[in-house]
């Protein structure tokens, strides 16, 4: 009977968590903590500006990189291997549907109307036109998906992002995200259904999904990243302030390109003929030799 | 043949428009060619990467300012590289890039590819291109920013943002850490491996 109780009893407690969390951050404790949006700053210099817990996260992220390598990946890989195309298709979308819902209560939590309304739409007609979900006809109407997490909503609500954090198990998050994942799993699909072993095959298969979804991201991301937990870093805190502004973030200042220089000498003894002046950006990078000119 | 043709009558264009008129277009351009291509081709719908790596050199890469991408990269130490580094670590990230490129585009299926807004950078000759990929699901956000190098010139890309992140500024940190610990010539030995582990797999 415990381990049956103990869970939502968890998660209540958690909640209390959570509630004190929001508040402590809410009165600005963390101001000493840039927000996500100085990643872009902070990668012109120190790798590591926004990101105060490093040795920590880096650690959970080994940690959960070995539990995905080991279990998840390939349960995702079996998954994509015996299940064909359209009902892995299915299931995502019966998933998305139900997450689109608590995505709809989200953009109303944040005051928008128009988008909550098109959300809300799409939602009805997924359900109803969608055969419950299992199709998207919703997207092909144009009304598209447009996800949102609690974790957004506080940050509207002028919550700070504070600090970079690695879960475990659950991967990239920031402090406010983290405890908007708490208030984000009360609404969780396998709250629909009663019972243990329903909840967890659920929140299994969604998780299983995920991954299975996200295989050639991960394959791409080992191909193309000089450091992982970097990337995955810079691109999670990147894509949270995207989201945040709904896509549209003040712009940066220009990238602040070095500029155009004469590359050194190759030897000491190199003669000085061959510097160009500085001049606007060329494709040319070897700087030009006088070339002897022949007349006919 | 026709492109060339529109290329050459865009340039003309852009010797006097106002900023960004004709960089809406080129992404515009480049866009519909290649996810139009990629849909067509049955080999790149089967992930075939020859294909797909072949598909954004010649449709992409033209308009694509390498030189200027590296240089933000790599930062203040580009300064301090010697021609032969400097070649390299161009050659290098370019691979690099296209790879990622090609990544992305061979996840494509049946998306459709719609220019939303073109926005001045303040204070630079630069101008940012928004772009929504939409298809099945959510919409992938992604972005190009793009300069002249003088007035009557073409417009290069110059960066590329895919869901909110900002590709050549990410690898900036990436690079920092790279050449903090091994210099130029770690980052360019860090990139030759990776390049070459990437073909491989």
């Amino acid at each position: 009977m415990s381990a049956r109780q103990f869970a939502p009893r968890l998660l209540t407690s958690r909640l209390g968590g959570v509630l004190l969390l929001c508040a402590a951050l809410l009165s600005a404790g963390c101001a000493s903590v840039p927000s996500s949006g100085t990643v872009s700053a902070a990668s012109a210099g120190a790798a590591t500006t926004g990101d105060p817990w490093e040795n920590w996260n880096r650690k959970v992220y080994g940690f959960n990189e070995g539990l995905d390598r080991a279990i998840i990946k390939p349960a995702a890989e079996a998954y994509e291997a015996v299940l064909p195309r359209l009902v892995r298709l299915g299931v995502s979308n019966v998933l998305g549907n139900i997450g689109d819902v608590w995505s709809t209560a989200n953009h109303f939590l944040q005051g928008k109307m128009q988008v909550g309304l098109e959300m809300g739409m799409r939602v009805m007609t997924n359900s109803l036109f969608g055969l419950g979900g299992l199709l998207d006809p919703a997207s092909e109407m144009g009304l598209t998906r447009r996800s949102e997490d609690f974790g957004q909503t506080l940050g509207r609500w002028g919550l700070v992002s504070g600090p970079y954090l690695v879960l475990p198990l659950l991967g990239p998050s920031t402090l406010r995200d983290a405890a908007g994942f708490l208030v984000d799993r009360q609404a969780a699909t396998s709250t629909l259904v009663s019972g243990d072993a329903a909840k967890y095959s659920i929140t299994a298969l969604e998780l299983v999904s995920v991954r299975a979804e996200l295989l050639p991201a991960t394959k791409l991301l080992e191909q193309v990243a000089l450091d992982k937990y970097s990337f995955v870093r810079d691109g999670f805190l990147a894509r949270r302030r995207d989201a945040l502004f709904d896509g549209a973030p003040p712009l940066d200042p220009a990238n602040a390109d070095p500029g155009d220089s004469a590359p050194p000498p190759a030897k000491p003894a190199a003669a000085p003929t061959a510097r160009p002046a500085a001049g606007p950006a060329s494709t040319s990078k070897i700087p030009a030799k006088p070339a002897p000119r022949t007349t006919p | 043949m026709t492109a060339t043709l529109a290329m050459s009558v865009m340039s003309a264009q852009t010797a006097h428009a106002q900023s960004g008129a004709g960089a809406d277009k080129l992404v515009r351009q480049i866009s519909v060619e290649v996810i139009d291509t990629a849909k067509a081709d049955k080999a790149i719908q089967d992930g075939d990467i020859g294909r797909i790596l072949a598909l954004v050199e010649t449709k992409v890469m033209p308009h694509v300012n390498f030189e200027v991408m590296t240089r933000s990269a790599v930062g203040p130490k580009w300064r301090e590289a010697s021609a032969e580094q400097r070649g390299k670590l161009q050659a290098e990230f370019k691979t690099l890039l296209v790879r990622v490129y090609s990544g992305a585009l061979s996840q494509v299926r049946d998306q459709t590819v719609e220019v939303t807004k073109t926005l001045p950078v303040q204070g630079s000759t630069q101008v940012v291109v928004q772009t929504e990929v939409r298809g099945k699901g959510e919409a992938i956000k992604l972005d190009y920013r793009l300069d002249k190098a003088a007035a009557d010139t073409a417009w290069k890309i110059i960066d590329v943002n895919v869901g909110g992140l900002w590709l050549v500024q990410n690898y900036r940190s990436q690079f920092a850490t790279e050449l903090g610990k091994g210099g130029i010539d770690g980052l360019i030995k860090t990139l030759i491996e990776r390049n070459k582990s990437a073909a491989k797999s």
